[in-house]
């Protein structure tokens, strides 16, 4: 057995020693406390429950959120009969705190009344929040409470697929369009022609090769193009230009990129207290909500996309096949195709009242790009009309059988509508206003311009809501759970282990102390899996004593008790560890498989093994020696 | 009081052969209930002020032509939990992802007022994928624990451990399939767990079975084993009663929600516990374990010191 004790050597002591058969290093008793001294303190601050609170944020950057703004916040709710606990300044934003739930709401809707007049952009996000209650002592060390899964916390989560394949069209469809621009600056004639795009290359032609060749090689010069060849294209002498894995990898980042941002700044307009965005593999986003409940506000905002187009009335000399006809109060309109510019020039809008016919407005600034063009087009149009198309995008997953297959179909139904035609007054600038849309469009609208165009068009491929009922309830169960099996397994070691019993228990005690205040440390989410990694935890834990003891019980047979406790807790710890390493790994697989409640599982059962490891080595094992340690011992009570 | 557990190991591999198969033909015959996290779909869950019917929603649900839906009362009287396959008729066209919002419309003007509880909509590729990942990750938990215990121990050892594993894993699945139980994520979880739980046993019985080899002289492989479980017996009760103990703390206290998960790990520690004994070791014996198998490996002689 010589080889199986080199671990337990070390973190035991030899246990030939022939110096001294009970010793036991001290530093292992400072070990202990000092832990368990740092538990309590970093597990503290889940014994306090959390305040409602409401959370206030300024929607525009110019109002600030100060003492005053807040005092007279909480003068509102208190005049309306609510008891504001709390209310003060954060630095961002502002923070009350509320007594219950209902008073949460009502204050939402009184605040949301009071703070945003009716028929003006928004001034203020007011946004539920469960705000911690954590004493100011324990906040200077750091100590905070577990983050709540959804599953407890109530909210909704989205995964959405980014629509990879339109994303990289869209790249692709740029590139040409950035190769003929560069064509036409150097006067290099090129064949126009409708499908220069196919696939993932795009293919030019031209008239000789020697136009293609001198193509060729000043486009190479710039050296932009990834790779670029010469080619053919029906019977033409033509260049190929290809995206290379590598643009295309980039372009995927790019798109879930500027995804992520138009998320986050539309989930900033819900007004949602802590929202998560960020990416999941390589082309998703997972969106948690903790608090919103209703789904479908969350929903009308992640995946639809509204845009502008600004074009000239057709003039009496316009070609035919340059125009195209839209109906606009119960007649056609024929419009130029050209675009003057688009909403991807936007960059800002506010929903307003025309102060003159009352009727809502979008107020509208162009990037100094977009406002030349726009001033350069109509210009020499003034006494002409310009049609503004409002294009609403939304993905539609339908699904057909077929060859008894179930097969998604995911296209985009655009809407187009002519929502205005008017005469041209006067050149136009940088700013303007447009108006011919309902209150809720304008207000979508500028929205939507507002937080920027999406790359590419996302569909939700999962989503969960927990109401806020459900979300305590499993709380509450789940801490009852833990209780009840908590006192189980106390009274069942201690009735079946005597003194060991009342030792494994303090370790067990401590054990779960430590686990939870790691998981708050380490800011890990709590979920109603997690619950049960904790309930599972405290059965499996008290493993490594009963193996300890076990051990001894079978070594008194044989010697001495100080000896059998020496030899039970050596002899142990090697088993202990390979069954805990292995339990480990196949934690550490469950984590990487499982997101959100699952994830939460993996955490709280790979923390529990590590904890549960160090309690029964230092604690069960530092009382042992205290309690046994120092004198000739005749019985051991196990 | 020793127990003769090798004496009756024929007894064991008989029982243990026939659950096998049970579990088995279930599967084939039955196939594990995947619930929405593998199959796609939507789920909501509702709480209605009154006891309600099952087969009142589920006209008013079929009559909206959510013919599929599968309807059942979930924990108490009050609340519904409503299942509706990707596939069904009513939501082939549009975004299923309004789905639960359609539900709640109907409900409300149907049965009476509700509050949704829970709503949840997977698309079938999730499902898919999920369904993908979570066979790869069983099969990465077995192949890095034998790996594993390779290292430690040896072949033979590794063989037992993953035969009990494999074993625990089809009897819970199989029981899965038997009462047609819902299997979603957290069941996963649990199946996972159950073979963490199911291996540390069996790595206590394994070390004390190795450490007996080395030690003791005489008697027959079978006898040592026997020796080393009942060594061991007394630790592998205990440890699986207070683990059962908070299992049923988790049945009774801890909802409907997490029902599954606990079923999941109580019926895998039974098995795990009884596999522990029976399983790993018997397949030591059949394995033919001998004392060279467990032969300290002697120390090199250092070579010429100068």
């Amino acid at each position: 057995m010589a080889d199986n004790g080199v671990f337990g050597q070390n973190l035991f002591g030899n246990r030939n020693n022939t110096k001294n058969p009970h010793h036991y290093s001290v530093w292992r008793y400072f070990v202990a406390l000092f832990v368990l001294v740092l538990a309590c303190i970093y597990a503290a601050p889940n014994l306090y429950p959390p305040d409602y609170a409401l959370q206030i944020q300024a929607d525009n950057s110019d109002l600030r959120i100060g003492a005053s703004f807040m005092a007279g916040a909480a003068t509102i709710l208190a005049d309306e009969g609510i008891r504001v606990k709390a209310s003060n300044a954060t630095g961002k934003g502002g923070l009350i705190r509320l007594g219950s739930d209902v008073d949460q709401l009502r204050a939402q809707s009184i605040l949301d009344e009071r703070l945003n007049p009716p028929g003006r952009d928004r001034q203020f996000v007011i946004a539920l929040n469960l705000a911690q209650t954590t004493p100011a002592w324990l906040q200077d060390l750091g100590a905070q409470p577990m983050t709540l899964g959804l599953d407890l916390s109530g909210g909704i989560h989205f995964v959405l697929e980014v629509d990879m394949e339109s994303a990289i069209a869209k790249a692709v469809a740029d590139e040409a369009e950035k190769a003929t621009n560069y064509l036409r600056q150097e006067n290099i004639r090129y064949r126009a022609s409708g499908n220069m795009v196919q696939g993932n290359l795009v293919r030019i032609a031209f008239a000789t090769e020697t136009t293609r060749d001198e193509a060729l090689r000043r486009m190479r010069s710039t050296n932009e193009y990834d790779s670029i060849v010469a080619s053919e294209s029906q019977g033409s002498p033509a260049i190929e230009i290809g995206i290379s894995d590598d643009m295309l990898a980039t372009i995927e980042d790019v798109a879930i990129e500027q995804n992520l941002t138009g998320l986050r700044s539309r989930i900033n307009e819900l007004g949602v207290a802590e929202p998560l965005v960020q990416r999941l593999g390589r082309s998703r986003i997972v969106i948690d909500l903790p608090g919103v409940q209703d789904s479908s506000e969350a929903k009308r905002l992640l995946d639809k996309f509204a845009t502008l187009e600004f074009r000239l009335v057709a003039k009496p000399d316009d070609r035919p096949s340059s125009l195209e006809v839209m109906p606009y109060e119960g007649r056609d309109r024929r419009l130029q195709r050209a675009n003057i510019v688009t909403g991807d020039s936007v960059i800002n809008a506010n929903q307003g009242l025309d102060p003159e016919t009352g009727l809502p407005q979008v107020n509208i600034e162009l990037d100094s790009d977009g406002g030349e063009r726009m001033n350069r087009a109509t210009g020499p149009n003034i006494g002409h009309s310009m049609a503004i198309i409002f294009i609403e995008q939304k993905p539609v997953i339908a699904r057909e059988v077929i060859n008894g297959e179930m097969v998604e179909k995911r296209s985009i139904r655009e809407e187009r509508r002519l929502i205005s035609v008017a005469t041209i007054q006067a050149a136009l600038g940088y700013r303007f206003r447009i108006t011919g849309l309902s209150m809720s469009e304008a207000r979508d609208l500028a929205l939507l311009l507002r937080a920027g165009a999406l790359a590419a068009p996302m569909y939700i491929v999962e989503e969960r809501t927990v109401g806020a009922s459900l979300g305590e309830e499993n709380i509450e169960r789940g801490v009852r759970a833990v209780v009840i099996g908590f006192v189980l397994v106390l009274l069942f070691m201690l009735f079946y282990y005597k003194v060991f019993g009342l030792v494994a228990n303090i370790a067990l005690t401590m054990n779960l102390t430590v686990l939870v205040a790691v998981m708050s440390l380490l800011g890990a989410t709590l979920t109603l899996p997690g619950i049960a990694g904790i309930v599972l935890t405290v059965g499996m834990a008290v493993d490594a004593n009963v193996l300890i003891f076990s051990r001894i019980r079978e070594e008194l047979a044989q010697s001495a008790p100080s000896i059998a406790i020496q030899a039970g807790y050596g002899r142990a710890f090697l088993t202990i560890l390979d069954a805990n390493i292995t339990t480990l790994l196949v934690a550490l697989i469950l984590l990487s498989i499982g997101s959100g409640p699952v994830a939460g599982f993996a955490v709280t059962l790979s923390i529990g093994i590590l904890t549960s490891m160090f309690t029964a080595i230092f604690v069960s094992r530092g009382i042992v020696h205290l309690v046994y340690g120092r004198r000739q011992v005749q019985q051991v009570w196990i | 009081m020793t127990i003769d557990f090798m004496g009756k190991r024929h007894l064991a591999l008989i029982f243990s052969g026939v659950v096998l198969v049970g579990s088995v033909v279930a599967l084939v015959v039955q196939g594990v209930n995947r619930g929405l996290d593998f199959t796609g779909g939507a789920l909501i869950e509702v709480s209605f002020d009154e006891a309600v019917e099952p087969a009142a929603v589920r006209n008013v649900l079929n009559e909206a032509g959510y013919s599929n839906a599968v309807v059942q009362n979930f924990g108490s009287e009050t609340d519904i939990l409503i299942r509706v396959p990707p596939n069904n008729v009513a939501v082939g066209t549009g975004s299923q992802s309004t789905l639960g919002d359609q539900i709640r419309a109907e409900l409300e003007s149907g049965v009476g007022s509700a509050e949704i509880r829970r709503s949840e909509f997977v698309g079938p590729a999730v499902g898919e994928e999920l369904t993908e990942d979570g066979g790869l990750a069983l099969l990465a938990a077995l192949g890095m624990i034998m790996v594993y215990i390779m290292i430690r121990f040896t072949g033979k050892f590794a063989l037992g451990a993953v035969a009990a594993l494999i074993h625990d894993v089809i009897i819970t699945i199989g029981a899965f399939a038997l009462f047609q139980w819902t299997f979603n994520l957290p069941e996963l979880a649990a199946l996972l767990a159950v073979i963490g739980y199911s291996l540390n046993d069996t790595i206590v019985v394994s070390d004390r079975i190795r450490e007996n080899f080395r030690s003791t002289r005489r008697g027959t492989p079978s006898e040592i084993i026997n020796y080393s479980l009942n060594q061991t017996l007394g630790r592998t009760l205990v440890t699986s009663l207070t683990t059962l103990l908070v299992l049923t703390a988790l049945l009774l206290a801890g909802g409907e929600q997490i029902a599954g998960f606990a079923r999941a790990l109580t019926i895998g520690v039974v098995i795990g516990t009884y596999s522990s004994i029976y399983v790993a070791a018997t397949t030591l014996l059949i394995l033919q374990l001998s004392r060279q198998d467990l032969a300290v490996p002697e120390k090199e002689p250092a070579d010429n010191v100068p």
